[in-house]
């Protein structure tokens, strides 16, 4: 009955080329794409007001599953609109040419071009495949993987190091040269490498690789446990562990049908308030050290370090590893504990306060932030940012209020933005998001009810679902398949990093060399989180 | 316009007494699992608790291997079995590998002339961004490496100690082996982590190593998941022969 219902939605004109599926539970409406509407599907779901997730590709035994990934940006209480799209589509193994999405969801660009090197699928229309997770100068061609067939443990013979290898250069002004950076590159930095095009003093083009820190975190949680592969989704990016953790948690979670208890929940709703207060101060810490304001940076350190003590104190580890489970978290905390942690939060943030007050009344580093690395709010919305970013950018997007999962709807808070997209903006939103992380910590703290923090359920198989949550640095989305035995059998993690790098050439065009720092430090991006 | 200089003077002298004292506040460190024998009549059952080969069983004593330890607190949370949980953080060791025997130089200290100026390269082979973080806290005023005459230096040209973080991925590996060919002689490696160490979660896979000592010869470890600052801060002074390293009678009862 629901099913026919959202049929009745789709359009006459899509309706022959598609099969509502069933399969599809109350939070996901499944659509099969038949034959070559794709493209205007998804402008049609995307003219709905949803927003794309992002790509999912799967092997199964008899075909390829491509699952594109929409969630509704408005919350609504009409059944039916507030369900998550998937639109599949669905072709035999021997087809590994897909048409090319690309006209229609800018976002989806990097998608297409990881699934190309690590799966061996074209897309036909887009116009840049190649050379993307797999180096070129040091793979063979057609090794694709993430394919079933690909043994993730044995050794891979490499193509012979091409000599004359050189990254592509788009800039070709008479006098124009290529400044490359990286992989290794200034103090203590993640490994990634940009190739800034210039002819003289200012950079025209920033256009960045990455991959060089690639762990094949998705490959090789393949036929794993999932508290085994709860290791990986902390650990592939250790400044956001508990937000990873926590959507693999509720993927998995989600598949179980496993409720969580209530004190479980109000307590990861603080711990992960808690990461993204500390994660800031980092950001905050970067900025000012990219302006090569001494005595800022060093007190935001400070402020950082004391965050860091005070994550070690309350829950053994400075980054919160090894809390989120299955089924609730792997320890409980006294009533006491956390309020004394809140109070000491509190402190912190008073002082980051004062640091906040002497910032903005000093003008050399005003200068430097203002008018640095825009994105306008109409780039934010085309090529889908998150985070941070976006909401610098006048686009308040955040999973907590449109899509909430823990009980944040509870909470009342603030999702702060700015409008100029530029480095300032986002320092802004930066200071106002570590007060609303105070404020939803000191909530939680009150509403926190008593009984057990764990259940001891795991999830059987077959089943598959997605997880998200609001991570620092904008959406995570954890895709997870388990198969009979209860194994992991496909896990797809979208990353707000994935989302925001791929527009960061548009924030480092046409800048002054020495911005570069500063650009990069006011994105405050995770290489690790990108590159998985 | 604001009185950085004030600021900044007002907040006092908050540098660490380490190594002159223990720093001892709480959460400057996660701690490790440290071994034990088995108790009355139980089998070291806690020992297949461990997701990563951290804990083994050698005659009747659970036997930890730090270098595999990733802090995911099983052997101590949700078992009536749980080890012994020990604060500190001077971890630090010198390798031990078979190449040892032959490079006379392995592992040993860089002597007088290091002591108190030491420049190190920071490389991050893969790391997942804690590590990093945490090397970056060194310079923070809790910590303040300088004082100790250590320094991150921007280029492995001018570099004494090649400081490596993160698993080795493949696509490190050869921008890792240059910036060690870069570096002038003597020089060392100072592998930082529990991925650098033994490939950790990641590795060894199609795209990891086991540990970077397979691709540049690592003189000293310091284990964690990650290290916490004080940790990677007695890797550097057992580099620089300004400490000893932990005993292996700390991993064992």
């Amino acid at each position: 009955m629901e099913a026919l219902t959202r049929t009745a939605r789709i359009p006459e004109e899509y309706s022959e080329h598609v099969d509502v599926l069933p399969e599809g539970d109350r939070s996901r409406c499944e659509i099969r794409c038949r034959d070559g509407k794709l493209s205007e599907l998804c402008r049609w779901v995307r003219t709905r007001g949803f927003v794309f997730v992002g790509l999912i590709v799967e092997q199964e035994p008899e075909q390829w599953l491509l699952r594109y990934v929409f969630y509704p940006s408005q919350r609504s209480t009409d059944d039916g609109e507030s369900s998550w799209v998937h639109v599949l589509v669905g072709e035999r193994l021997s087809k590994t040419c897909f048409p090319s999405a690309l006209e229609v969801i800018p976002g989806i660009d990097w998608h297409e071009r990881e699934a190309e090197d690590l799966f061996g699928l074209t897309f036909e229309g887009h116009p840049k495949l190649g050379d993307f997770v797999l180096h070129d100068d040091a793979w063979q061609e057609g090794l694709a993987p993430m394919r079933k067939e690909f043994d993730a443990y044995a050794t891979v013979r490499h193509r012979e190091a091409n000599p004359n290898w050189r990254p592509q250069r788009i800039v070709h002004a008479s006098g124009a040269f290529a400044m490359p950076i990286g992989p290794i590159y200034s103090g203590v930095t993640e490994s990634a490498h940009f190739i800034l095009e210039t002819v003289g003093e200012d950079v025209i083009r920033a256009l960045p690789r990455f991959y060089y820190k690639h762990r094949a975190v998705e490959k090789i949680a393949e036929g794993r446990w999932p508290e085994d592969v709860m290791l990986l989704a902390e650990r592939f990016n250790g400044i956001s562990a508990f937000a990873h953790g926590l959507a693999f948690a509720q993927a998995l979670e989600a598949i179980g049908n496993i409720e969580v208890p209530p004190r479980a929940v109000t307590l990861r709703a603080f711990l992960a308030e808690l990461e993204r207060l500390r994660h800031h101060v980092g950001l905050i810490h970067d900025i000012c050290e990219s302006t090569a304001l001494t005595v800022a940076a060093s007190q935001a350190a400070m402020l950082e370090e004391e965050l860091l003590r005070l994550c070690g104190s309350l829950t053994g580890h400075r980054y919160l590893f090894g809390l989120i489970a299955c089924g609730g978290l792997s320890r409980d905390f006294k009533d006491g504990e956390l309020r004394s942690a809140v109070e000491r939060a509190g402190g912190i943030v008073q002082r980051l306060a004062g640091l906040e007050s002497n910032l903005i009344r000093t003008g050399s580093f005003l200068d430097r932030l203002e008018e640095v690395g825009i994105i306008t709010d109409k780039e934010a919305r085309a090529y889908g940012l998150v985070g941070p970013i976006a909401r610098g950018s006048g686009l308040a997007r955040d999973l907590r209020r449109v899509q909430p999962y823990l009980n944040y709807g509870q909470y009342t808070f603030d999702v702060p933005t700015e409008n100029e997209g530029d480095g300032y903006a986002r320092l802004r939103v930066l200071l106002a998001e570590v007060r609303a992380a105070m404020n939803i910590m000191g909530q939680a703290l009150e509403a926190l009810p008593e009984g057990p923090v764990r259940t001891r359920r795991v999830p059987g198989g077959p089943g598959a679902a997605l997880g998200w949550a609001e991570a620092p640095l904008g959406a995570a989305f954890h895709w997870v398949r388990l198969d009979d035995e209860g194994r992991v059998s496909r896990y797809r993690i979208i990353s707000p990093s994935f989302a925001n790098w791929h527009a960061f050439y548009l924030a480092a065009e046409a800048f002054a060399f020495q911005d570069f720092p500063i650009i990069l430090a006011s994105f405050g991006l995770s290489v690790a989180e990108n590159d998985r | 316009m604001a009185n950085w200089v004030y600021s900044g003077l007002r907040l006092g002298v908050k540098s660490t007494h380490y190594p002159r004292a223990a720093e001892v506040t709480p959460g400057v460190t996660p701690g490790l699992p440290m071994g034990r024998p088995f108790r009355n009549g139980e089998l070291g059952e806690v020992v297949d608790r461990c997701p990563t080969g951290a804990l083994r069983r050698s005659e009747r004593h659970v036997v930890v291997d730090h270098r595999r330890c990733v802090h995911c607190f099983r052997c101590v949370r949700g078992t009536d079995d749980p080890l012994h949980w020990q604060e500190g953080y001077e971890w630090a060791r010198r390798a031990s590998r078979a190449e040892a025997a032959a490079s006379a130089t392995l592992g040993e200290p860089l002597g007088a002339p290091f002591a108190r100026s030491l420049h190190v390269r920071v490389v991050d082979a893969g790391d997942c961004g804690a590590c990093l973080r945490e090397v970056k806290q060194l310079s923070n005023p809790y910590y303040n490496l300088h004082r100790l005459g250590f320094f991150i230096t921007p280029t492995p040209r001018q570099a004494d100690v090649l400081l490596v973080v993160g698993p080795g991925t493949d696509q490190m590996r050869s921008a890792l082996e240059k910036a060690y060919a870069a570096m002038p002689g003597p020089r060392r490696v100072l592998a930082v982590g529990t991925c650098a160490l033994s490939g950790g979660v990641f590795g060894p896979s199609f795209m990891c190593s086991g540990g970077v000592g397979s691709i540049v010869p690592v003189d000293v470890e310091v284990p964690g998941n990650p290290p916490p600052p004080l940790a990677i801060l007695h890797g550097l002074l057992v580099l620089a022969g300004r400490a000893s390293e932990m005993s292996a009678g700390e991993t064992r009862p």
